[in-house]
């Protein structure tokens, strides 16, 4: 099978199987890459988290975009991006359809509530992990009060203000807490 | 539901303008997404929100893509969901086939690690008050089973590392029993008038 066929399907396959987004698609990636097809070394594989996290995007769309960069040029990066969202894009249709169709049923209503209290704790968590994140470079059980960053921690006070307070875009308050804070540092001379 | 071909194009630039500045998973762009298109835009409900959240969440794939082909397809059927998940695949396409050129210059370079450090202040921040708006909804609901759902999810999430598939479906099957008790108790109301 030609090369880029077969990271077309190893890509649908990753996509297909990602269940719980995110970090659950880096064993897949590997396994698929890595061990089945040995298309890049470990080594290659480990860059590619690297960069996968630095930047935005879903992981799986960055390892494809990665990879099919590496493997194939242009055309790599757009057939391994197709693999890796064919999967979700058609079950998402259908499960899009359904929802729209018996939303208003009363009994829908009744079992959708009872979900709805459980989204706003897991959107929560995920905030609380990146605060931690960002305000001690570690998570909550490594967490020492001598790693706690006051810069972070005044840009993430004045932005959750700012938010509150004013209608701005988010997308404006995480730039601007990007270029300030690395103003502060550059000024304090701690880059 | 009405397709308005109209909002095509404003739906892919605030799906590329938000998946361009999403660091950091899945639900930092489904608050993004939320403050967009529920707040600023109006075009969804905060309910519908958290209902497709819960299903991005619970079907396989990238969250982010997940979430712009059921918002695509609420706004302007499955044309929008097309044009909505290329707004969201498209950013990080063009950041990583860039990067991946010039890979070890970005990745020694401490200007880039210090701004994706202190950026993640700002994401908290945007997800944290997201949040408060949502679980103060919650509480408005007065049901003390909602209100204890969210906190004992919270929990298990944040502090045991319990995956957010296991919640869902844990919360829906609460849901199917909330909703088999009140059918029993309205068949026992007609039985006694």
């Amino acid at each position: 099978m030609p090369l880029l066929l077969k990271l077309f399907f190893a890509f649908i396959q990753v996509g297909l199987f990602s269940v719980g987004g995110g970090y659950a698609a880096i064993p897949l990636i590997q396994e698929q890459i890595v061990n089945i097809h040995e298309l890049l070394t470990i080594e290659e594989f480990s860059d590619l988290i690297t960069v996968a996290e630095m930047t935005p995007g879903p992981i799986s769309i960055n390892s494809a975009t990665f990879v099919g960069m590496r493997l194939g040029g242009i055309g790599g990066v757009l057939l391994c991006s197709l693999g890796c969202i064919i999967p979700s894009f058609c079950i998402c249709l259908i499960l899009a359809h359904f929802y729209y169709k018996y939303r208003s049923f009363g009994g829908v209503q009744t079992v959708l509530g009872a979900l709805r209290p459980a989204v706003v704790a897991l959107i929560g968590s995920a905030g609380f992990s990146i605060l931690m994140l960002g305000l001690f470079k570690s998570d909550i059980f490594s967490a020492s009060l001598s790693d706690f960053r006051v810069v972070e921690f005044g840009i993430f006070a004045v932005a959750l203000f700012i938010l509150r307070k004013f209608k701005v875009s988010a997308v404006a308050v995480i730039l601007g807490s990007g270029v300030i804070g690395t103003l502060i540092y550059t000024v304090a001379g701690m880059v | 539901m009405q397709k308005d071909y109209k909002k095509l194009w404003p739906l892919f630039r605030a799906m590329f303008v938000l998946s361009a500045c999403t660091f950091g998973g899945g639900f930092v762009i489904v608050s993004l997404m939320k403050k967009k298109f529920v707040e600023q835009l109006g075009w969804i409900d905060e309910d519908e929100m958290l209902d497709v959240t819960a299903i991005t969440q619970s079907s396989p794939g990238p969250l982010p893509v997940n979430a712009s082909v059921i918002i695509g397809y609420r706004v302007a059927g499955v044309l929008g969901s097309a044009v909505a998940v290329l707004g969201s695949i498209l950013p990080p396409m063009i950041i990583i086939s860039v990067i991946s050129v010039f890979y070890d210059q970005f990745r020694t370079n401490t200007y880039i690690a210090t701004a994706l450090q202190v950026m993640r202040a700002g994401v908290a921040a945007v997800i944290i008050d997201v949040v408060i708006n949502l679980a103060k909804n919650v509480c408005k609901t007065r049901r003390v089973l909602y209100i204890a759902m969210m906190c004992i999810a919270f929990v298990c999430t944040y502090l045991l590392g319990v995956s957010a598939m296991i919640i869902i479906f844990v919360c829906l099957g609460i849901g199917i029993a909330d909703l088999l008790i009140s059918i029993r108790k309205e068949k026992k109301k007609c039985r006694c008038s």
